[in-house]
């Protein structure tokens, strides 16, 4: 993991000295509130139903137990017990008061985080692969580019008032588990024909209220062209996205309404021009790799032989092994999937308690590292199989262990109106009915791998679009309606889930969620996802049945 | 009417001249559309001339101009218009502009430090009292990820 050096430390103490003056002069009315609006958000500060809301950057998804622990200090000392991961693999407190969050930055500069750019029409946090580095499919590891690209648009100067906000993801495996093709830009490790390692380069995709599939701009980039190159798509977007509407401000319109081929010739030609002076050194991108060098795993982890006893003798962990673990690129390692869906929590959601525990578990048994993944999840990436059984014990005491990761219950699930200010409907309680109507464990696993994504309004932020099935909260005089889609997905076969329908009530969308599923168990060949099935037959059954009442 | 130019803040020496009126002496600015038009007349001026460019503009178009020219005025319609960040960073990175660049318009104090650091070297703020807090905030850091244009 990426260590800070005296100038990253340096830099972000000084943020937080900048955002302290900032807040001071907007106590005292020196500034206004649209001015400030601009100042917050850039620093992670949302203006929400109850409170302020603050958002804290995982840089593409990881952390470590210190870092761990002192969210749990926050929780406890800043806000109600808890914070929220988010689709995008940053923390959220939804309970800070406005003149503290100075002081709450401070602690996190303490320990290497901070909320620079999680907000705001700006350059975002970079995602990536929850299991960069650990996964069997891998090209190769995508962590040192986004740590490169972290530093880059950290406070860039040129592009911190976008026309709308900005958001990279980089994969490095061939099965795409950072949903690039959903993201402004989306960078690929490819393998060209020369055997040699670069980046595809996708542009225009996005979610929101217009979903856009990202086209590939560029099949092959050289690694030492990544700046460049991103420099040249961020200058064309800045010069030229519309900032008439903000509504189509977001870098897929200005692709759609120019059309690729001109889009890509513009970024081509600025590309020429500066290509040469900010090309990345070799030695450059070696040291940071260095930083993501693997840890010390042991040789003889794979002759293990409790694992398999633990699973031959205890149906539990048997079953939790089989949905929350996954297979490691070394023998006898497995990747572990801390499960944020536990029926009775609202998804994403984590105690100050829960926090402080699976630091001390990261620390014992995962090289004190912890991954959150965009799915609202968080994984302890380096377990050895001897060490399941007792780390799965502990994850069960803490609520930490309901074996749904990748089923119908394994829900995405924005705050929704209980909390955000920009939300139609509710989400946590229909998440809360739908596991309540989905608790025969058997049950679940047989439907097997379906995405449940759920929005309480059109901005999004739980993907619902590109959700198996997707929820979209929707506000008809006052009353909160749902809209359901069938068919999304963001892996490698993109596509955004289709109108399943007119809107239906709120009491009414567990029964439709459970209807999908009962149509999909009825329509579904031998060994065939709920995807494929929907693929295959389309949504009429589905539709004939959730309708059939109506 | 003070502005802050190369870190120090100063008395502004220019006047604006608007598209109708007539040109003055000493020295001026004019828009983008006046520069085109009253080009060959401007050059003879006894005055220096500086060129006004909105978000809009195409920074491009003056760049065969622009030895001619020893101001280039930045204007904010809203602080929120980035364009002008990538203007300022063409002129300087992209076309080796010498002169001043300025900024003008709805800034805010706050973004003084970013402008800085793509070439812009004056700033003119709505409310002149803000000038010694937007001075200090180009010591907000002392480091940086990406290379600065001056």
């Amino acid at each position: 993991m990426y260590q800070y050096n005296d100038n990253d430390q340096t830099l972000i103490e000084q943020r937080v000295a900048q955002f302290r003056r900032q807040t001071e002069s907007y106590l005292k009315g020196d500034i206004s509130d649209d001015q400030f609006r601009a100042l917050r958000l850039m620093n992670g500060l949302y203006i929400q139903t109850h409170a302020p809301m603050l958002r804290i950057a995982g840089p593409y998804g990881l952390f470590n137990s210190k870092q761990f622990r002192k969210l749990a200090h926050i929780a406890r000392t800043y806000d109600k017990n808890y914070c929220h991961f988010t689709t995008r693999q940053n923390v959220q407190f939804n309970w800070p008061q406005l003149e503290k969050v100075p002081d709450i930055l401070e602690e996190l500069a303490s320990v290497q985080m901070h909320a620079i750019q999680t907000s705001g029409n700006c350059l975002r946090n970079t995602s990536s692969d929850h299991l960069a580095g650990v996964c069997v499919d891998e090209i190769e590891d995508p962590r040192p580019y986004c740590e490169i690209i972290r530093q880059w648009t950290t406070l860039h100067p040129e592009f911190a008032y976008l026309p709308r906000k900005f958001k990279i993801a980089v994969s490095g495996a061939k099965h795409d588990r950072a949903a690039t093709q959903f993201h402004d830009i989306g960078l690929h490790l490819v393998t060209n024909e020369a055997g040699e390692i670069g980046f595809k380069v996708l542009v225009g995709g996005g979610l929101g209220r217009t979903p856009i599939i990202g086209q590939v701009i560029r099949p092959y980039l050289e690694k030492k062209h990544l700046l460049s190159y991103l420099e040249a798509i961020l200058r064309i977007y800045n010069l030229f996205g519309r900032r008439d509407n903000k509504y189509k401000a977001r870098i897929k319109i200005l692709v759609k309404e120019s059309g690729l081929e001109k889009f890509a010739e513009l970024v081509e030609n600025e590309w020429l021009l500066i290509r040469d002076n900010l090309e990345l050194d070799a030695g450059r991108i070696d040291a940071i790799k260095a930083q993501f060098a693997p840890p010390a795993y042991e040789a003889n982890a794979a002759q293990d032989a409790s694992f398999t006893q633990h699973v031959a003798d205890n149906k539990a962990f048997a079953t939790w092994a089989k949905y929350n673990t996954t297979a490691h690129k070394i023998t006898g390692y497995r990747a572990v999937f801390v499960s944020l869906k536990a029926p009775d929590s609202p998804p994403g959601d984590m105690t100050d308690t829960q926090l402080d525990a699976v630091a001390d578990l990261a620390d014992r048994y995962s090289f004190g590292e912890i991954r959150s993944t965009h799915r609202q999840n968080l994984i302890l990436a380096d377990v050895k199989q001897a060490e399941l059984f007792p780390l799965w014990q502990q994850l069960d005491a803490l609520k930490l262990a309901t074996p749904n990761n990748g089923t119908a219950t394994d829900i995405i699930c924005c705050p929704g109106l209980d909390f955000c200010s920009l939300a139609n409907a509710g989400t946590i309680g229909i998440s809360k009915e739908i596991n309540d109507a989905l608790d025969d464990l058997d049950y679940l696993h047989d439907i097997g791998d379906v995405k449940i994504n759920m929005s309480g309004c059109m901005n999004g932020c739980a993907h619902q679009s590109v959700g198996h099935i997707g929820i979209l909260g929707v506000d008809k005089k006052g009353v909160e309606w749902y809209q359901l889609t069938l068919g999304g997905s963001s892996e490698n076969e993109a596509a955004i889930g289709e109108r399943l329908g007119p809107s239906i009530a709120k009491d009414q969308v567990t029964q439709a969620v459970t209807t999908i599923l009962a149509v999909y168990l009825n329509q579904r060949l031998e060994g065939e996802s709920f995807l494929d099935t929907v693929k295959r037959v389309g949504i009429t059954p589905f539709k004939e049945q959730v309708y059939a009442d109506h | 009417m003070q502005i802050i130019k190369d870190k120090q803040i100063v008395d502004d020496s220019w006047h604006y001249v608007a598209d109708e009126a007539e040109l003055e002496n000493g020295n001026i600015t004019i828009s983008l559309a006046r520069w085109k038009k009253d080009r060959a007349q401007l050059l003879k001026a006894n005055g220096k001339v500086g060129v006004r460019i909105g978000p809009a503009d195409s920074v491009d178009e003056l760049a065969a101009d622009l030895k001619d020219l020893a101001l280039i005025e930045l204007d904010f319609p809203a602080f929120a218009d980035g364009r002008i960040f990538s203007h300022a960073w063409l002129l300087r990175g992209r076309y080796h502009y010498q002169g001043e660049i300025r900024a003008t318009g709805k800034l805010m104090a706050d973004q003084v430090y970013y402008l800085s650091r793509v070439g812009v070297n004056a700033f003119s703020l709505e409310k002149s009292e803000d000038l010694p807090a937007a001075l200090s905030t180009l010591n907000d850091f002392s480091v940086n990820y990406q290379k600065s244009i001056c």
